[in-house]
């Protein structure tokens, strides 16, 4: 009995025509997916993107080259070199370089700053070229910095009471 | 003297008609499969909740042309142990071959290129003789994927060309004639999908093997042969094998409109339906066809290999087989037969 059950189901179509009903009514249905380049979805402020150095909002640069960062990244993508700045002898960085190539995103660094000068920012559409163009120099992320500043200073805002 | 004249009258001016009625039909059939293209994959995107290629022009209506620009202007790449000839002949023929089979196709009363009475046996060489640019293809790649692509695709089309010859002989034996046109007018009264039920699901079936299209996709199966055939193809050269490949789609939709849907001829034979083109219903009936083919694409897993094969050999074969003897047992008892 069950062969000509099976032998006559199979002849009659009875799954291909319920798949078909059922694939009709997911081409109806609301796309799942986001028009991504024209909509994106929510970032969580602890999202961990492209870095940037900030400034106080006197225009001073926040790091003072401790070089914690650089001890703490796991990829060993930062590279610091520090002396006295000419002008009034403060202590600053003469070089910060992050090879964007290496970098694993980990958000080690911003955790290791005293200052809140690195952070990884909300920005992850950074794509470029060429790969020499992800070997930031300390003007690229400072540049970024001001860039994003509003962003950034209102995640750390929203996450400062979970830290 | 040369009657120049006579000549032109005789000559001249038919080829010009018959070059012209070339062009029309060849650019027409070009430019709406663009379209199809973009059509079949939107209606994939569709069934996955995914939206599709949509940035390229509105509603991405201009991603083929986007495709066709970037085909055509990427580097041919030859792999070194390739038979160079073979290689770069397998998708001429292809092409060539998916291009001519049209040269049949009524697209309405008396719309033909060539009113040729044997024109589904036309349809039905030109078909087989398609394998050669998959075979040729896969062997003169000189590798491994395209080669097992190659076989697997050979072995499928032969066996499902059995199957649709019978299909064609049943649709024949209601018709009484080899004529496309003559076929479509004998669905003046019922079109013969209605009568013929079976064999219209065996001939639709039989058509996606035929084509490698998804659930017999099997000689490119993306999961387990790479590209199969096509794995070594770059540029132009693969853009001539995918134009081929969705020519023949297309043209297995024309057959299945031609040879069950009623071809030109309009759903009732009244007022409101007979006022739109004959050419229309042909159109609409094809976008019909190929929105199954399309929907099919997108929810049947593919086949094993071996159910390929007991499904081609084992159920379709005999099945039509007996439906062949059936009908022209009807036909003869009842007297009906044209």
């Amino acid at each position: 009995m069950g062969f000509f059950d099976r032998t006559a189901r199979s002849l009659l179509l009875g799954e291909f025509v319920s798949s078909f009903w059922l694939a009709l009514k997911y081409f109806v249905k609301p796309k799942a997916t986001v028009n991504y380049p024209y909509e994106k979805g929510p970032i969580s402020p602890r999202f961990r993107g492209e870095h940037a150095l900030r400034r106080y909002p006197n225009g001073e640069e926040r790091c003072i080259a401790c070089k914690l960062c650089e001890a703490i990244c796991p990829a060993q993508a930062i590279t610091i070199e520090a002396a006295p700045r000419q002008e009034d002898g403060v202590r600053r960085t003469t070089r910060y370089d992050i090879d964007m190539t290496k970098c694993i995103y980990c958000g080690f660094c911003q955790e290791a700053c005293p200052v809140d000068a690195i952070v990884e920012g909300p920005n992850f559409e950074f794509a470029v070229e060429t790969r020499e163009e992800l070997l930031y120099d300390k003007e690229r992320l400072l540049s970024n910095g001001d860039r994003w500043e509003y962003e950034i200073s209102k995640n750390i805002e929203l996450d400062a009471p979970y830290r | 003297m040369v009657e120049w004249n006579a000549l032109w009258e005789g000559y001249g001016w038919p080829l010009t008609v018959i070059i012209g009625q070339i062009l029309l039909v060849a650019v027409g059939v070009l430019v709406s499969l663009a379209f199809l293209l973009l059509a079949d994959r939107k209606i994939w995107a569709a069934v996955q909740l995914r939206r599709g290629p949509n940035v390229v022009g509105p509603f991405g209506l201009l991603q083929s042309f986007a495709d066709f620009f970037k085909f055509a202007l990427k580097e041919i790449i030859i792999p070194d142990g390739a038979n160079k000839g073979v290689f770069l002949l397998a998708p001429l023929i292809t092409f060539v071959l998916a291009f001519i089979a049209w040269a049949v196709i009524p697209f309405a009363d008396g719309w033909v290129i060539s009113d040729i009475n044997v024109g589904i046996l036309y349809i039905f060489a030109i078909s087989s003789l398609g394998v050669y640019g998959i075979v040729m293809g896969g062997w003169a790649s000189n590798s491994k994927y395209p080669f097992l692509g190659s076989l697997r695709s050979a072995a499928q089309m032969v066996s499902y060309e059995v199957s649709i010859g019978f299909v064609m002989v049943t649709v024949l034996l209601c018709a009484g004639s080899l004529n496309l046109s003559e076929i479509v007018r004998a669905q003046k009264n019922i079109w013969f999908f209605i009568p013929l039920f079976p064999m219209f699901v065996i001939f639709l079936v039989s058509a996606l093997a035929e084509t490698n299209r998804p659930p017999f996709d099997l000689a490119e199966a993306e999961s387990e042969l790479v590209a199969g055939y096509q794995t070594e193809y770059s540029s132009t050269p693969f853009l001539l094998f995918m134009i081929g490949e969705y020519l023949n789609i297309v043209l297995m939709c024309a057959m299945t409109v031609i040879l069950f849907l009623g071809g030109w001829l309009p759903p009732f034979d009244m007022a409101p339906f007979t006022y739109v083109p004959e050419i229309v219903w042909f159109i609409l009936k094809i976008l019909l066809v190929f929105f199954f083919f399309a929907m099919v694409k997108a929810f049947v897993p593919r086949y094993r290999y071996d159910q390929l094969m007991r499904l081609g050999w084992k159920v379709f074969l005999p099945f039509s087989l007996v439906w062949v003897v059936v009908t022209a047992g009807v036909l003869t008892a009842f007297d009906l037969a044209p």
